[in-house]
């Protein structure tokens, strides 16, 4: 058995697995890494998936084990916890930078929201969300399904580049 | 793999050892592994019942959505319609896994989605009824039913995060962020075809008049939904709140909302009895023939 390097946690290995659909970023940048537990040689990993129906989710547990095992760690757990449901708020600055640098618009911040019924949108989101190739802000939404589920389809009026957008959830 | 045969494929090197690798493929694992799944102090048969509601009513409208697939109108459209059905597919996944689970006779979620039949399934008629993209309906249908349903799981789920059941808990507060995008879609859709040509107009208004027997239903609460407070939500009670945002949308659209009479139950009995409408079996069949006939078929 390979033993972990001394002074490499089970976190920072985790903490540097890629996300599958996203692989700019890590899982620690898409705010999914709940928790990593260390105790008596066993890790407990602890995600949550961004959508109810992402199919990235198996592979990110399947990517952590493998990861840790080779980072030494025999006995790797990987738990998922639905709540609090995840939201882009918890993407961090570093992964809206990566976003952004890997040609990906990434999601305004959404803060707290109010209780009650969800207001009802009937216009398309006024939201200014500036290309990630040039910087214009005049963008307008193709989709708002993309890809994957996370994701939009915008396209810039200037440069005319069609480009993802991570939307705010 | 050693290095004399390592280019016999040019997909070994596509292929990790481990299956689960690949997202689509095999190695889908317990979805409710590591939530909360204390089971509240209520009758069990009723709490396994109400999660089949639940679940049932997603699972069956992503079957209908799942079905637009290569057939949109336009390519971003079915990438919407599958997107959609996936974020219900994740919901009814984890709502049947519950119900097996606090069944107790060893049920999966597998088990209840292929292997019931029709009288077990518990799902409203409005999830199952054919609104396009075959017969019954067409593409303005489907908004139509996306709209309903999608208003009311809106406030059913906004009720449901205070359940004292942990899991129907975190369920609902998850998917009611997706929902709130489903709604979204289906109202901008109803607004732009009801606002915009005489035949777009024609259609989306035939498309809520087909869909609108089928809101009683939503609102009518079944002997379990009331056997269960402080878990089930009482549907009776969302009425008015869905009833101001589909009239807010059809106003925006310059659409009347549909004064339809109600569709006839068979002895008082619907969908959340296992009385369904003539499209269920056909629906079924084509959801559940792969399974039965190569049990435990993997992709």
């Amino acid at each position: 058995m390979v033993t972990a390097p001394p002074g490499v946690t089970a976190r920072e290995v985790a903490a540097r697995v890629r996300d599958p659909e996203l692989p700019v970023l890590t899982l620690a940048d898409l705010g999914v890494l709940r928790e990593v537990v260390e105790r008596d040689g066993r890790v407990v990993v602890t995600i949550t998936p961004t959508y109810s129906g992402c199919p990235a989710v198996e592979e990110m547990g399947a990517d952590l084990r493998r990861a840790l095992r080779r980072a030494g760690f025999a006995e790797v757990e990987v738990r998922t916890s639905l709540h609090p449901a995840w939201t882009t708020d918890w993407i961090t600055e570093d992964g809206l930078r990566k976003l952004r640098e890997a040609g990906i618009a990434p999601p305004s911040r959404l803060g707290p929201r109010a209780a009650g019924p969800v207001p009802l949108n009937l216009a398309p989101p006024s939201r200014r969300v500036p290309c990630p190739r040039c910087g214009s802000p005049r963008t307008t939404e193709l989709s708002r399904f993309g890809a994957t589920a996370c994701k939009a389809l915008r396209r810039c009026e200037d440069c005319a580049e069609p480009f993802e957008h991570v939307k705010e959830i | 793999m050693n290095a004399d045969n390592a280019t016999d494929s040019v997909y070994d090197g596509l292929v990790d050892q481990e299956d689960a690798h690949w997202a689509f493929g095999t190695g889908f694992h317990e979805p409710l592994a590591g939530v909360d799944r204390a089971v509240p102090d209520v009758d069990r048969a009723d709490l396994t019942a109400y999660c089949l509601m639940l679940g049932d009513d997603a699972l069956v409208l992503s079957q209908r959505l799942a079905e637009w697939c290569s057939r949109a109108p336009e390519l971003e459209e079915d990438v919407a319609l599958a997107n959609i059905a996936l974020d219900l597919l994740g919901q009814a996944r984890l709502l049947l896994t519950r119900a097996g689970e606090v069944e107790g006779a060893g049920r999966d979620e597998d088990a209840l989605a292929y292997l019931r039949d029709e009288r077990e399934f518990r799902n409203v008629h409005l999830a199952e009824i054919e609104c396009g993209p075959f017969a019954g309906g067409d593409f303005a249908t489907t908004i139509a039913r996306l709209l309903v349903f999608s208003s009311w799981k809106l406030a059913q789920y906004s009720r449901l995060r205070g359940s004292a059941d942990p899991v129907l808990a975190a369920v609902a507060a998850k998917g009611l962020k997706e929902l709130a995008y489903h709604r979204d879609h289906a109202a901008q859709w109803t607004v732009r075809l009801g606002d915009g040509t005489e035949e777009s107009h024609r259609r989306m208004r035939a498309g809520l008049h087909r869909v609108w027997p089928f809101l009683d239903e939503l609102f009518t609460a079944h002997p379990v939904e009331l056997r269960l407070p402080g878990v089930a939500v009482d549907p009776a009670g969302l009425r008015s709140e869905v009833e101001d945002v589909l009239a807010e949308v059809c106003r925006a659209a310059g659409l009347e909302l549909p004064d339809a009479a109600p569709a006839a139950r068979v002895a008082g009995k619907a969908g959340r009895d296992g009385v369904h409408t003539e499209a269920m079996g056909y629906l079924l069949a084509e959801m559940q023939h792969l399974h039965r006939s190569l049990p435990g078929a993997k992709w």
